[in-house]
């Protein structure tokens, strides 16, 4: 048999279901890849080894009992460190949980054991998913499979390094600014922002709680709707979830596979592909573009004219939630505790608790957030930013009315060296610059690798109406149809 | 600080109180307010939770849809108006108590606003408006050991309880109180009283104060007649209705010696002191945490149908003033009869005895005597002196059958008390039965006259007065089990006399 860890998905599922190979089998292929490689590309946190070949016996006996097995069984998942797994450590990339071992599984984990799939273990992120090259991680950066000196995008940079790294066929991330999308970007691989509400938040260490959305990453765009599909739909412990079934999301790659995108209107972002992007990067998207118009597309411009406040607005909104979200780490209940020697107060223990175990760039927002909710600021802040946050979905609804869905490159720049913009804050929030108008809007959108520049991926954004996730993967997969996968070189 | 406090009647001629009252209201739902963890009094530590109301990272709150109904009821039946549209938000600040370092509650969009409760007070009534009524979650607790004060200052160790995290909370706030003068410790006390009642009512909490059901913050101020409201300090950790009473007045007291002195009231928080009846202060709110209020992400805004809220308003029990007026009519009481049956708790329990076919006057009697004297020797609540009013109901309908004379309905009641069973069980058990086997008491009589030859005599020739000692001999013998006036007449029968 070829290399288990080189198959998607999709394959992996269909071979397990033949019994063709066992979920025992292709989780020690992706155990011993993991082995192999993860020293130099640091994707993961914590490999689940003995839980991981639980798993997969417990499907290969489901199976050999002629019991419903699950519509992913025996596939592996590597699973972003922001989400809680019962028993096993997650840190959500800080010092601050170091150790802490959740009781509880988040509803995304539960629904991934339900579909069979097989949890390896979590994944490396940039500090409470703040940032943009997995270098805020306070267990050190995970780096890009194309390149070991540059990084890998973040938040979610471990989800996205083990998919290129071939250490996992998926994974999952959550995406508050674009930490799904743009790790998937640099790393050519997939990853889709489902509709806030789609994918539930239970169980996802919070961040910035209006924004936060759990979703799918893998290496192809059916992979992904396999994975959205079974992680999706509604969740009574979530009161922001949206009561109603996942959109047709497999079905509308499958559609996309075909190439045919007859009667499908794109609307161009002409603020994203301006001056702010790298001139490899809008090549990419433009020769990507104009292959979606030979498979019958009607491309057009679309000016969303208050997307421009975006990286602002975001920047006081997800501060402010971050602030009060974070509040609760304060080494009285789980998690580190410095400074707890019987002679200091209550409020020493706490203030020293959180010094020591949160890094800069969060304590940087947790800042920025409290300022901005303050007494006497809250208006001019926290209040007009929910403002542009209205003006923002106004420019959606209005640019939907005129396409099906809207494109943009999904980040300025390729991946950038290590340490090229942690000294700047400002440089490093630019990754982000097309992602966040989505984030505030609520909608989804799907990163798909389109080329390449200097040899290093480039990623293409899809944006759709809320609730219409369907209609950016139809897109999706005719781009992947025509423009075929990237393959990193050997590690 | 030990100043000479000026007298009362003084300071209310020299200075008008402004009152105004904050009460936290325990609901009384099954579950807490955002996860399914049981709400019961009580319990080991930390055993009702969950990593909801534990606040552990990754968890989410679902609100409770009881407690909002639960709210708009309140809201409702203290003829406030219901938001159609509002927000949960967040209350930010660091203490342990609190598992997420941040309360849910409401800020700037209550669910019920503007509102008003008529109370009665010195036969007055006094319309008190109401601010607004919303809901958020209660903290935990916590225990401070190993200082001498039970508080945190010294203590070795602190341990923290969070079996009361996340109960549902309604916080009622009244307007700012003037014009009550002389009376504004009553009118605080009979504010509370009554919303108290109104809240037992609706059956939405057991509003008990000494479980910490129901706790009540106070302001006051004090200002000169034609002047400007004065600074006013909030006064917490009031915890029945008395000490409701006694802050207030403390505090007037306390205000005015500050005032008189030339001094300036500083806008504070302070603690009253059961056990003194004084104030001390608090945290300062100069330096008081600005909480950061925002709306609650994690939420949805809450939208109550409006066909909902007139389904609710329509479906509200009688409010216990009204019900307190129809019930003193219907009982033919005086207004002072009438006060100390509501003093004693017992118009419920009246209520229903009589439901239960007992006439008022008994009824009443039963529960204003016997039990409540039982009541106050126990240093219970007259509800759960242990006596039912179905119970109370059977054993006065033993009394009008002549089966149990008073002093064996109190026997038998004592066995009610006593958890022994039905007053019927109890009579045949303990053999308390009224003696009338004529047989029987025939022989008792008929002894009675032979061991008193002289009075029978005295009977015989027409002292009819003197039978009394017969009839107390008789009594004696059969223990009082007798019924007196059947005694009497076969006394009389058989010395040939005519009563
Ligand atoms: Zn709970």
């Amino acid at each position: 048999m070829s290399d288990l860890t080189r198959l998607s998905a999709a394959e992996i599922a269909g071979l397990v279901a033949a019994g063709e190979t066992s979920a025992v089998e292709v989780t020690q292929a992706h155990l011993d890849r993991i082995a192999a490689v993860d020293d130099r590309v640091h994707a993961f946190l914590h490999v689940d080894t003995e839980g991981a070949l639980a798993a997969a016996r417990g499907v290969d006996e489901r199976r050999a009992a002629g019991e419903e097995i699950g519509p992913l069984a025996g596939v592996p998942v590597a699973v972003k460190d922001v989400l809680t797994t019962k028993g096993v450590p997650t840190t959500v990339g800080s010092k601050i949980l170091e150790g802490w071992r959740p009781p509880y599984d988040s509803t995304i984990v539960e629904r991934l054991r339900a579909a069979g799939t097989v949890m390896l273990g979590k994944t490396n992120m940039d500090e409470f998913a703040m940032g943009s090259s997995t270098e805020y991680s306070a267990y050190g950066p995970t780096r890009n499979p194309w390149d070991l000196e540059r990084i890998p995008g973040g938040s979610g940079g471990g989800s996205a390094a083990a998919l290129a790294a071939y250490e996992a066929p998926l994974s999952i991330g959550s995406d508050t600014g674009g930490s799904i999308r743009q790790p998937g970007a640099v790393t050519g691989t997939v990853g889709a922002k489902p509709t806030y509400g789609g994918t539930s938040r239970y169980g996802l260490v919070a961040f910035s709680s209006s924004l936060d959305t759990p979703g799918p990453c893998a290496r192809t765009v059916l992979d992904a709707a396999l994975l959205h599909q079974v992680i999706g739909g509604h969740d009574p412990r979530d009161s922001t979830s949206i009561p109603a079934a996942v959109p047709d999301v497999v079905g509308a790659a499958r559609l996309g596979a075909t190439g045919d995108l007859t009667g499908v209107k794109l609307g161009v972002v002409t603020e994203f592909t301006g001056e702010g992007a790298e001139p490899g990067v809008l090549a990419a998207f433009r020769e990507s573009a104009e292959a979606l118009a030979k498979l019958g597309a009607e491309i057009v411009e679309v000016s969303c004219p208050h997307f421009k406040y975006a990286l602002p607005a975001y920047y006081l909104i997800a501060p402010s939630e971050c602030s009060s979200n974070l509040a609760r780490f304060d080494g009285v209940r789980f998690g580190l505790r410095v400074g707890d020697d019987g002679n200091r107060s209550l409020e020493e223990v706490m203030s020293l608790t959180r010094e020591a175990g949160f890094g800069p760039e969060v304590k940087r927002r947790i800042m920025i957030g409290t300022y901005a909710l303050s007494s006497g600021y809250y208006d001019a802040y926290y209040g007009q930013a929910q403002k542009v946050r209205t003006l923002i979905t106004r420019d959606f609804t209005a640019a939907f009315e005129q396409v099906d869905a809207l494109i943009s490159p999904t980040t300025p720049f390729v991946a950038f060296p290590i340490g090229a913009r942690t000294s700047d804050p400002y440089q490093m929030y630019l990754a982000d610059l097309f992602t966040i108008p989505t984030n505030l809007y609520g909608g989804p959108a799907i990163s798909v690798p389109c080329g390449l520049s200097e040899g290093l991926p480039v990623g293409f954004q899809i944006m759709a109406p809320t609730m219409a996730d369907d209609r950016m993967y139809r897109v999706a997969a005719a781009l992947e149809s025509t423009v075929g996968t990237f393959t990193p070189p050997a590690l | 600080m030990t100043t000479t406090l000026p007298a009362y009647d003084e300071v209310v001629a020299r200075y008008e109180p402004v009152i105004g009252l904050e009460t936290h209201v325990e609901l009384g739902t099954n579950t807490k307010m955002w996860c399914g963890c049981p709400t019961d009094f009580g319990g080991e530590p930390n055993t009702r939770v969950c990593p909801v109301c534990l606040g552990l990272p990754g968890s989410l709150p679902v609100a409770n849809k009881a407690a909002i109904e639960a709210t708009i009821r309140i809201g409702l039946a203290l003829n406030c108006s219901i938001a159609e549209w509002c927000r949960f938000a967040r209350k930010n600040y660091f203490y342990p108590d609190m598992p997420k370092n941040f309360q849910i509650s409401q800020y700037d969009e209550p669910l019920c606003f503007d509102g008003y409760l008529d109370v009665e007070v010195n036969g007055e009534l006094v319309r008190i408006g109401i601010e607004r009524v919303h809901l958020e979650e209660d903290t935990g607790k916590t225990l401070h050991v190993g200082g001498a004060t039970g508080r945190i200052h010294g203590a070795t160790e602190s341990l923290v309880d969070y079996n009361r995290a996340g109960i549902p909370l309604v916080e009622i706030v009244t307007k700012p109180i003037p014009g009550t003068g002389a009376l504004a410790p009553e009118v605080a006390r009979a504010y509370v009283t009554e919303l108290r009642d109104v809240i037992r009512s609706l059956g939405v909490s057991d509003v008990r104060m000494e479980e910490g059901s129901l706790r009540c913050d106070v302001n006051t101020s004090l200002n000169k007649p034609g002047e400007e409201w004065g600074t006013r300090t909030e006064t917490k950790n009031v915890n029945s209705l008395r000490s409701v009473e006694r802050a207030v007045r403390s505090e007037m007291l306390r205000q005015a010696s500050v005032l008189d002195a030339g001094g300036k009231i500083t806008q504070e928080t302070r603690h009253f002191h059961e056990d003194t009846g004084d104030t001390t202060p608090g945290r300062s709110k100069e330096t008081a945490t600005d909480y950061r209020y925002f709306p609650e992400p994690d939420l949805v805004p809450l939208a109550p149908d409006t066909a909902w809220v007139a389904e609710l308003k329509a479906a509200l029990p009688e409010l216990p003033r009204l019900r307190r007026k129809r019930i003193q009519q219907e009982w033919g009481l005086s207004d002072l009869d009438m006060q100390s049956v509501v003093n004693a708790g017992a118009v419920e329990l009246i209520e229903a005895t009589v439901a239960a076919g007992t006439t008022p006057a008994a009824a009443r009697k039963w529960w204003l005597g016997e039990l409540s004297r039982r009541a106050n020797e126990t240093g219970v609540e007259l509800a759960d002196v242990g006596a039912t009013p179905a119970q109370v109901a059977e054993l006065q309908g033993l009394v009008d059958a002549g089966k149990l004379n008073d002093k064996l309905a109190r026997a038998v009641l004592e066995g009610v008390v006593a958890g022994e069973g039905s007053p019927t069980e109890i009579m045949t058990n303990r053999g308390l039965e009224v003696v009338s086997d004529t047989g029987a008491l025939t022989a008792a009589v008929d002894d009675a006259i032979a061991a008193n030859p002289d009075v029978a005599d005295k009977v015989r020739s027409g002292k009819i007065a003197a039978a009394g000692a017969l009839v107390g001999a008789v009594m004696k013998t059969t223990r009082g089990q007798a019924d007196a006036k059947t005694v009497r007449e076969l006394i009389l029968e058989r010395l040939g006399a005519q009563g």
